[in-house]
């Protein structure tokens, strides 16, 4: 009889427990959710927020686009207080947040992260545009007459003579990433419209409401010259390593980190390094934010304080933690306008959206 | 074998429907021999194949977590300021909290190497600790307030980077010692070595072979960050060598000099860092400071006992594993008290007591299916239900323990029922005939005997929820957190999120952590799966 007494009693247990702590205690302790790729730096700003004496946030890893999902539905103790996004918030994703009652947003954008194409340090150095790397990748690729037909190119001195003679190999992150939707805009997009036959397909997109400019830069071909790598930076890296013809696809930080081993590549002449990126030149780069409701402020202990911290010039100024973290930082005029947008607590305008 | 094979004809019974030719016979033996013999060799080399990838996979993740194992300190002499740390001289806790601990710590750095002027220089110099150095002091005060006011020799955490330069081989260096007398022209600042005309002919011809050529604008050969770096070490200073002709040096003082005379032949030496200073995350300014307090034996190399007692952090060095650990404990522990109690009395149920119609074999069929369902399916009905619906706590123990559990009660239903149905039915009738009621019968004699086959089983599924990190992503336990959790509705991560989290941060010192955290889960799994296997040995019955 003991064992049924005693696994009847456990099951007890655990139902109350259960029952109980349902009724959880009022949250002291910011919640913050979203991308995966700002995930590091609002981690930093947590930690050093905690160790100023506040409780140390909880920062989850979400993606951009679940994050948004989980921020935008609903106010109150059980909903994040924040969500990290490597893109702009959608006109779409603002909406549904309004519709839950979400209508008290503040965005900071808080740097910059550079898309950079890499390859092992040794081989020749190279230099790219973003419409070579339209043309080695894009599924299809308009022939000389414009015309559409699936991509022809195997090696790269194909796609230009400056290139070297080795076969199309890129190690990218698969399409659930957030960096590759920033590499389908930042270099493919850019890329398609540098072809006057898709410029025009563009247009006629416009005029027709039709998707048909969009389904071309969107598609990466699929026979094996693009290799999906896993959402995971590092292992692009690693498998670089044991391939001296392969090009990655991953964010700045990681060739910061790993500048013993890997190169960025020059796109349109334009080294991806700190001050390019910084400075707007480099043209593969992309806004990181985060988005903090601002009907938490005051109800969740901490939360503007927490923001503070995020744009204070320690954490954010040009030699501030996040730079030695490898978040790119603004320059100096618009992080100014970005602390005093935060410390204002103004409030984002959806009409701004697309 | 052979052997074997060529007397064998003469033993074969005799056919009995149609004669076979003996030789006709003698093949099929020999082919019959020579398929077992593919058949085995096959399996073995399957075995060893298996044999050899798993050795590989656990060397090189050993291998790799090992420098995550120890860690570097600086012991050095630190004034704990009685003006910094505690002004007002109340010994008030939240007093001795909150006070500047890193200035002391910065401040017991710069006393180590003194002279040093310049803002960068400074900078480079207090960066080489890390920030959870500031914090061990801080522990040191708060826990024996009487060191105020004194000096304290105690070691203090490097920097991730620091550590990873004395671990590795960034720092690899060769040393040509000087070959004229050199006058350096100042101690500090800019300033320019001489000697007599050709000293440097074989530095300047190394120069050329690394493609500088002479700048015709400086008059020199400019050396930059893309080439093996150059210091020369003299009258106790350092300084890089930026711009070098036949007769003189020209570069910043990395390290104070002591004089300007002259140093004598063989007195001073140019060392060459192999490693080109922009590839390596270390600058040799840096490489100068930790070489001087190195040689002045201030620094020592301990085990990571962080490791076990922090929780995660964003700097590699103090990031520990203690968070993840109790909260997979929690989690585990919410699993087990949910899942064998259901699961052992659901499977005595339906082995001994339910009726054999086609309810029961629906429900048979589900619980097989279940066993088969993605671990992440689990997690969106976690979200659904216990979040979305009885609002539990995102990032609870007891969120994950409920989601594990459920993944993990269709394997302990089918094991348990395995292990009921191999207690033999005459220990049944037995009691039955006794005089026992079914139930006693059950629960006095069938589960005893079954129990070490439904514990085994359940140690497997628990060993199986250990590893599993996608149901977790929808209930928000993938997340850092730094204040270990204490009880089940905390927040909390477990192991295998934790390894997932620091395998996608750049910094290379968390590669190193992944692969100590892996050892640390496997060490785990080896201990659950060796405990089932101890458990089977010990109690299992053979009927």
């Amino acid at each position: 009889m003991s064992i049924l007494k005693q696994a009847s009693s456990a099951a007890l247990v655990a139902a109350s427990v259960v029952a109980f702590s349902g009724a959880a205690a009022a949250r002291d302790q910011i919640r913050i959710v979203g991308s995966s790729t700002v995930y590091p730096f609002t981690t930093a700003v947590a930690e050093q927020f905690g160790k100023s004496g506040g409780k140390t946030p909880i920062v989850e890893s979400t993606g951009t686009g679940g994050g948004m999902k989980i921020f935008c539905e609903g106010v109150g103790e059980d909903k994040p207080d924040a969500t990290n996004a490597s893109r702009r918030m959608k006109k779409s994703e603002f909406e549904l947040c309004a519709k839950n009652g979400v209508t008290e947003i503040v965005e900071i954008k808080v740097g910059i992260d550079g898309l950079t194409i890499a390859h092992l340090k040794g081989a020749k150095p190279v230099e790219m545009t973003r419409k070579q790397v339209f043309m080695a990748l894009a599924e299809q690729v308009p022939d000389k007459d414009g015309k559409l037909i699936a991509n022809p190119y195997k090696l790269w001195s194909e796609v230009d003579a400056s290139l070297p003679a080795v076969k199309i190999e890129v190690l990218g992150p698969p399409p659930t990433s957030g960096t590759r939707d920033s590499f389908h805009e930042l270099f493919m997009e850019k890329g398609a419209e540098d072809f006057d036959s898709l410029k025009a397909l563009k247009k006629a997109d416009e005029a027709n409401k039709t998707k048909d400019f969009e389904k071309v830069w969107k598609s990466i071909r699929k026979d094996g010259a693009y290799v999906e790598a896993g959402e995971n930076d590092n292992v692009i890296v690693q498998k670089l390593e044991g391939n001296k013809n392969a090009f990655g696809v991953f964010g700045y930080s990681f060739l910061e980190e790993n500048t013993a081993k890997i190169e960025g590549v020059k796109i349109e002449g334009v080294e991806p390094n700190y001050y390019n990126i910084s400075g707007g030149k480099y043209k593969g780069a992309r806004d990181l934010y985060i988005y903090i409701k601002k009907q938490h402020v005051g109800v969740i202990p901490g939360l503007d304080k927490f923001v503070a911290e995020y744009v204070s010039d320690k954490a954010l100024g040009e030699d501030g933690y996040l730079a030695k973290k490898g978040l790119v930082s603004l320059p100096k005029e618009a992080t100014d306008k970005v602390r005093a947008a935060a410390t204002a607590m103004t409030l984002l305008d959806g009409s701004t959206l697309k | 074998m052979t052997d074997a094979t060529s007397t064998l004809p003469t033993q074969l019974p005799p056919a009995r429907r149609r004669a076979i030719p003996p030789d006709v016979a003698a093949a099929r033996v020999r082919r019959r021999y020579a398929s077992e013999r593919t058949f085995k060799a096959l399996g073995i080399g399957a075995l060893a194949l298996t044999a050899l990838f798993l050795v590989m996979l656990l060397t090189s993740i050993i291998v790799k977590s090992l420098p995550a194992f120890s860690e570097h300190r600086a012991v050095m002499s630190v004034l704990v300021d009685a003006a910094v740390v505690d002004p007002d001289g109340k010994r008030n806790a939240d007093t001795l909290r909150s006070a500047d601990y890193a200035s002391l710590t910065r401040a017991a750095i710069t006393t180590v190497i003194p002279g040093i002027e310049g803002r960068s220089a400074r900078k480079a110099l207090t960066g080489l600790l890390s920030s959870g150095a500031a914090d061990d002091l801080r522990a040191l005060v708060i826990a024996d307030p009487s060191i105020i006011g004194t000096t304290i020799k105690t070691p203090m955490l490097f920097s991730d980077d620091v550590d990873l330069y004395l671990k590795g081989d960034t720092g690899r260096y060769t040393t040509a010692a000087g070959v004229a007398e050199l006058t350096p022209s100042d101690v500090k600042g800019d300033i320019t070595l001489t000697a007599a005309d050709q000293s440097f002919a074989a530095l300047i011809a190394e120069l050329e072979r690394e493609g500088i050529s002479a700048d015709a604008e400086a008059g020199a050969h400019v050396l930059d960050g893309r080439i093996p770096s150059r210091v020369v070490y003299v009258n106790g200073g350092a300084v890089k060598v930026v711009k070098a002709t036949a007769n003189t040096l020209t570069g910043p003082v990395l390290l104070p000099l002591s004089s300007v005379s002259p140093a004598k032949t063989g007195s001073w030496n140019l060392t060459t860092y192999a490693q080109p200073e922009s590839r390596r995350r270390i600058s040799d300014q840096e490489i100068v400071f930790i070489d001087k307090i190195k040689s002045a034996g201030a620094i020592e190399r301990g085990f990571n006992w962080r490791f076990f007692t922090s929780g995660d952090s964003r700097e590699p060095e103090l990031a520990g594993i203690r968070g993840a650990l109790i909260g997979t404990a929690l989690t585990l522990f919410v699993t087990l008290i949910l899942c064998l109690p259901i699961g052992v009395l659901a499977a005595i149920y339906l082995e001994e007591f339910a009726p054999k119609n086609w309810l029961t074999d629906i429900i048979e069929v589900n619980i097989n299916n279940l066993a088969a369902v993605p671990s992440i399916v689990f997690g969106l009905l976690g979200l659904a239900v216990f979040l979305n619906y009885f609002n539990l706590p995102r990032s609870a123990p007891l969120v994950g323990g409920l989601v594990l559990a459920l993944l993990v009660l269709p394997t302990i239903i089918i094991s348990a029922r395995a292990a009921i149905k191999a207690v033999p039915p005459s220990i049944r009738e037995a009691a039955i005939g006794l005089g026992a009621s079914q139930q006693q019968a059950v629960f006095h004699h069938v589960l005893p005997l079954a129990m070490p086959g439904i514990m085994t089983g359940t140690i497997i599924g628990m060993a199986h929820a250990l590893g599993e990190t996608a149901p977790l992503l929808m209930i928000g336990m993938v997340a850092f957190i730094v204040d270990v959790p204490t009880n089940i509705s905390d927040a909390a991560t477990v192991l295998p999120v934790q390894i997932y989290l620091w395998s996608d941060l750049p910094e290379a010192a968390f590669q190193q952590r992944t692969a100590a955290a892996i050892v640390v889960l496997l060490g785990f799994l080896f201990a659950m799966n060796g405990a089932a296997i101890w458990l089977r040995n010990k109690f299992e019955r053979r009927w």
